[in-house]
């Protein structure tokens, strides 16, 4: 695969591509299973040791107990898969989207009332900034932590 | 031979999905959403199809990392609503039609389309907020599915060239069924996915308008070259999860090169998404 690809500079989007499904493939399988009821009331019950079950990173095992949601993207987790546990905890795609990007899930959700986020100034880093954005991150120097089982 | 009622492009939004089944379709947030689409649903009460065939994405319900076709076609009798993580929608069961399906499967691979066949599998909101925005709340939806699922969560999607190709083989399996009931049988065929939106990352929240009335233009005039946009400009533009629009052109290969805009709806937001409706019919003499 190519080191670099042509959407690395946009900001604060993290494209779910080779390199990010192999980081995450074992968080985004763990967040899979919550699809199934027994599961999830498995999880509810005890979430250390249901998570014992699944080959996670020490790093993205604490974004899970800790509900960090911008921290499992950068370890390779697709939104897809980890709204599974935030729907779990009763949370909307604004609460999520809102933690995401630094405010309330109800300033999110004024946000988009109000048309959304703009693109103007949000195509790529470094851009005069509309928001306050981030580097983007790299897949390569995120998530790498030792396995925790 | 069949008879191609219309394509529908539309968006597949959970949250709308989950207004409808709960009730909440006169709230002031859902109230202008659900005014737009209303000539959407005459139209689609006027146009009876038998058969739609629906292009949407699962999103990690039948399948996962596990495995990943880039394009999947249900052949099963019958398909039940996915749990997603929070439980089934409480929708009908989605009636399949097989013989049709299996038909195409072997037009598809005929035409080098070498597609997933799938007997089993649930369907998710990708394919039945869809049926809900068009249709409402039957008791039974009054039409045979024939879902199409196209991979576009793990990166990359196939293109939007290869998108209206797959469309343009589809149309010409439904032009060459001979099944028990060919004659006379009504399909629409449905893209769905999008319009502009972005979940994910710092930069959630993403809608562009201009994008996504760009986007309808040139699919309808001309999708021969709007289906060579390159994906990143889809996510730089219309947000990552704006890519979705790929399956539109499913949709639009279908119909013929000339069709008519029926009916056209852009709304923001529902949830987080800017929300697009468009009917289109194939351009008559």
């Amino acid at each position: 695969m190519a080191r670099t690809r042509d959407y690395d500079d946009i900001p604060g989007t993290y494209v779910f591509d080779g390199r990010r499904s192999q980081q995450g493939y074992h968080l985004n399988i763990f967040c899979m299973s919550l699809n199934a009821e027994a599961n999830r009331e498995r999880f509810r019950a005890d979430e250390e040791a249901y998570l014992d079950g699944f080959d996670l990173t020490s790093r993205q095992r604490r974004a899970v107990i800790e509900r960090d949601w911008l921290g499992m993207l950068q370890l390779g987790g697709n939104i897809y898969y980890t709204f599974k546990l935030a729907a779990l905890d009763g949370l909307s795609m604004q609460d999520v989207g809102g933690a995401m990007s630094g405010v309330s899930g109800a300033e999110f959700n004024q946000m988009m009332i109000d048309g959304g986020r703009p693109v103007d100034g949000n195509r790529r880093t470094g851009e005069a900034p509309v928001g306050q954005m981030p580097e983007p991150p790299s897949p390569e120097t995120s998530g790498t932590a030792g396995h925790s089982s | 031979m069949t008879t191609i009622v219309g394509g529908i492009g539309t968006s597949h939004v959970p949250a709308v999905g989950a207004a409808i089944d709960n009730g909440k379709q006169h709230e002031p947030y859902w109230r202008p959403y659900f005014d737009k689409i209303q000539p959407a649903r005459e139209w689609m009460a006027a146009a009876q199809p038998d058969v739609c065939i629906i292009v949407y994405n699962d999103h990690a319900s039948a399948f996962s990392l596990r495995l990943i076709p880039t394009f999947a076609l249900g052949v099963a009798a019958e398909y039940q609503p996915a749990d997603e993580g929070y439980g089934p929608r409480q929708v009908p069961a989605v009636q399949g039609h097989p013989e049709l399906a299996w038909h195409l499967a072997e037009s598809l691979i005929g035409d080098e389309f070498d597609i997933t066949i799938v007997n089993e599998m649930d369907v998710d909101h990708g394919l039945t907020v869809p049926l809900s925005v068009m249709y409402g709340q039957p008791h039974a939806w009054p039409c045979r599915v024939i879902p199409i699922c196209v991979n576009v969560i793990q990166y990359p999607p196939p293109s939007g060239k290869r998108c209206l190709s797959l469309g343009r083989a589809i149309r010409r399996a439904l032009d060459s069924y001979g099944g028990s009931d060919a004659e006379g049988l009504r399909v629409a065929v449905f893209g769905t996915g999008g319009m502009s939106h972005q979940l994910q990352g710092e930069r959630a929240g993403l809608v562009n308008t201009a994008f996504d009335t760009a986007f309808m233009d040139k699919l309808i005039a001309e999708p021969d070259a709007g289906c060579l946009r390159p994906h990143t400009e889809y996510i730089r533009e219309a947000g990552s999860e704006g890519i979705e629009l790929v399956m539109w052109f499913v949709m639009r290969g279908v119909l013929d090169d000339r069709v008519h805009e029926v009916f056209r709806m852009n709304h923001v937001p529902t949830s987080n998404t800017s929300n697009g409706l468009l009917i289109l019919q194939n351009a008559r003499g």
